[in-house]
């Protein structure tokens, strides 16, 4: 009978909540939302960001903008040496941050030399190949046998490009890294430095780097590709019609209008950092935090990892069965750069060796 | 004769008055202080010219400062390229020319564009077509300078070369001291931080003097602004000495004319502010404006002439005459640039006619000896 067959239990009584002990049909499913908030609390999260571009753009002095903190390489390096490294280096720093309970493990990556040399040739194959080198622990990690409970990940996220604000279009080297990168990590152009431009020179600015990019089949977060319904596309349209993002950075502050602020101050007025009016750092912080943070992680790992995993096992699947099973295989990546020593996962089960990446602490 | 006569004219003008009083005072005076009033007349009437480089990456704001230095628009059919069009985009020399004039003075502008350098993916040697039009200039006056009609030689040879450094490094960067590595010795340099209006105050200074900095440890000649002489006023010490310590000159420049503290200047419009380009607290450009027109214009000809050419010059005949003395040639007292390297042909034109010559010669002087025998 339907009578007897529903469950008889008092609802939970939460201070504050509608009490639901005259409602039947009520099973307590939405109780799993704060489970899940409890859990995560304890986890804590992860967030990986690469910034890439020239030297001077203001990419330390942004990402201390954002986490309203010292996350910077630069800050963190007692003496930080102004030189342009001779190859391009990456280098990556680790922070735990907390807010409101809720802690942050953020990895800022760093890449200082790109696009600062005189012959500028090849410069993101170093970029592409870390992003790789990620991807690839994570797979040696996953295919594991034993493997561990929470798989650390240290897949880049997020790469954030810093375009210097010509005012007129972007630079070859520009068009060459995003076509490249856009395939295997998501990417987040801004101009960087932006108070240089006047507000009608920013919209033509960003009017023609939209449509080059358009132009050049160059896909930046947020993809159409990937909106997984109306909602999400309007929201995603609109950002869309707002990329890339005038930024500026600073991380002193200044008294405006009885306000603690953070700003840059010239003779002729004061930038203030966090006015829409100004520049766009708003909406870049909402978009990398405040609302697609986990939006960007999902497609990092269920799309562009996916993507490399699929085509490493093929690729490991067919060498594996054209070479004898005890053989480790070297894999030459698609792209046409050697692989370095992983091997096929064998058949009997015996792990396979994996390399463990270890970043500068 | 006329100027003779405008001459005795003027003298005569100048004793007039003083004829009666005191006449043997003024008789020492001969009159040749007038020669810079002369020579001022006729240079007006020539009218000067000016030839100007700007060098730099593209979106530097060259083209807008040269139209706020010369309150002029050269620009007006350009047409910008998209960055697939600039990926195979080599360095290119754009040349315009304007002519203005100011309270009679007429000057003939060229102004030397450099689209394209520093743009491209791999900008080894992009400097090259550059130092080669330098070069050209200068062989095109070496040239004229050894021909027959010297009246009329056209001058168009590279002035000054204002280099635009981009204000977002941390100081000079790889491809900014190769550049001015290459082109010190050919031209005047003047060095420019553009767009400063993105720095604040403290940002410029350390930026300018991390430039100065690395500018002395790589070695490169900038154009260093001459001497004043000591029986100048110490208002102009003063100012002089500001002027050297202000460079480089940080400069904004501006297309559009905005309102500002109730007037109409030049310059750009911001949420936070408005800058103004000829304000001397907002940026180096009336320093910039006044060293380049007012007050050292025929500085940088003069050094351009005596040193840079002549450098160039000099260079130009050690390597003639070390040519000369290998190919055993007699040595023209007038080193002559040749017309043109001359290919495998003429060469062999031009023996075989010396040889036909030299024959002759000797014919000759066996008839002369044969008359001399015969009248003895």
């Amino acid at each position: 009978m339907s009578e007897s067959a529903k469950p008889h239990h008092p609802s939970p009584q939460v201070k504050g909540e509608k009490t639901h002990a005259s409602d039947f049909s009520y099973v307590g499913i939405d109780a799993i939302l704060e489970q899940m908030r409890r859990k995560a609390m304890k986890q804590g999260f992860e967030l990986n960001i690469m910034v890439v571009g020239q030297s001077g753009l203001g990419k330390s002095t942004l990402m201390n903008t954002l986490f309203k903190s010292k996350v910077s390489r630069k800050s963190v390096q007692p003496n930080p040496e102004e030189r342009i490294p001779k190859t391009i280096e990456i280098k990556s720093i680790s922070h735990d941050i907390e807010e409101k309970g809720v802690r942050m493990k953020l990895t800022v990556i760093d890449t200082p030399g790109f696009g600062d040399h005189i012959n500028n040739e090849n410069c993101w194959q170093p970029i592409m190949k870390f992003i790789n080198d990620q991807y690839e622990a994570y797979l040696q990690e996953e295919i594991n046998i034993n493997r561990k409970k929470r798989i650390p990940d240290s897949r880049v996220h997020c790469c954030i490009y810093f375009i210097p604000p010509t005012g007129h279009c972007l630079r070859p080297l520009d068009v060459e890294f995003m076509r490249r990168l856009s395939k295997v990590v998501n990417i987040v152009p801004v101009i960087a430095k932006a108070d240089t431009l006047t507000l009608e020179e920013r919209d033509f600015f960003k009017q023609t780097i939209r449509e080059e990019l358009r132009a050049n089949g160059i896909d930046v977060y947020p993809q159409k590709e990937f909106d997984e319904d109306a909602d999400d596309r309007m929201i995603n349209d609109k950002i869309r019609e707002m990329i890339p993002f005038a930024v500026v950075g600073s991380d002193q502050e200044y008294q405006v209008n009885g306000k603690r602020i953070l700003g840059r101050k010239t003779k002729w007025g004061t930038i203030e950092v966090e006015n829409i009016g100004h520049c766009e750092f708003a909406y870049l912080r909402d978009l990398l935090i405040r609302t697609h943070m986990q939006n960007i992680k999902d497609i990092t790992g269920s799309i562009h990892y996916e993507t490399y995993r699929v085509r490493r096992l093929n690729e490991s699947n067919a060498h594996f069965k054209s070479q004898p099973s005890d053989q480790p295989a070297v894999q030459p990546k698609a792209n046409g750069q050697p692989e370095v020593k992983p091997s096929a996962p064998q058949a009997n089960g015996v792990a396979a060796k994996h390399e463990v990446m270890s970043h500068e602490m | 004769m006329d100027a003779i006569m405008l001459q005795e004219k003027l003298v005569e003008r100048l004793l007039c008055p003083r004829v009666r009083t005191a006449r043997q005072k003024e008789k020492q005076y001969v009159g040749f202080a007038t020669l810079p009033n002369q020579v001022h007349r006729k240079s007006v009437k020539k009218g000067f010219d000016f030839t100007l480089m700007v060098a730099g990456e593209s979106g530097m704001g060259k083209s807008t400062l040269v139209n706020s230095l010369f309150l002029t628009d050269l620009y007006k059919e350009r047409k910008l390229l998209n960055a697939e069009e600039r990926i195979n985009q080599t360095v290119e020399i754009i040349k315009h020319t304007v002519d203005i004039e100011e309270k009679g003075v007429k000057l003939k502008l060229t102004i030397v564009d450099t689209p394209g350098f520093g743009d491209a993916v791999n900008n080894n040697e992009c400097w090259k077509p550059i130092t080669d039009y330098i070069d050209q200039q200068f062989e095109q006056y070496f040239r004229d300078e050894s021909g027959l009609n010297r009246k009329n030689i056209q001058d168009n040879r590279v002035h000054c070369c204002l280099y635009f450094i981009p204000p977002f490094g941390h100081g000079l960067r790889p491809v900014d001291v190769e550049f001015m590595k290459a082109l010190h010795e050919k031209v005047n340099i003047i060095p420019l931080i553009a767009k400063a209006d993105c720095l604040t105050p403290n940002e410029i200074k350390k930026l300018k003097d991390r430039i100065r900095e690395e500018i002395d440890k790589f070695g490169i000649k900038v154009y260093q602004f001459p001497e004043c002489d000591s029986d100048e006023d110490e208002e102009f010490k003063q100012l002089d000495k500001e002027l050297k310590e202000c460079t480089p000159f940080a400069v904004i420049g501006s297309n559009t004319v905005v309102e500002a503290r109730g007037q109409r200047v030049r310059g750009r419009l911001y949420p936070w502010g408005i800058v103004e380009v000829e304000n001397q607290s907002h940026c180096d450009f009336v320093k910039l404006r006044n060293m380049l027109i007012r007050s050292h214009m025929h500085d940088l000809k003069d050094v351009t002439c005596d040193v840079h050419y002549e450098n160039y010059r000099a260079q130009c005949i050690q390597e003639m005459t070390s040519k000369l003395a290998q190919d055993n040639r007699m040595e023209s007292p007038i080193p002559i640039l040749p017309l043109s390297t001359p290919d495998v042909e003429t060469e062999k034109l031009i023996k075989l006619k010396d040889e036909e010559l030299k024959r002759m010669q000797e014919m000759l002087n066996k008839m002369q000896q044969q008359m001399h025998d015969k009248e003895q």
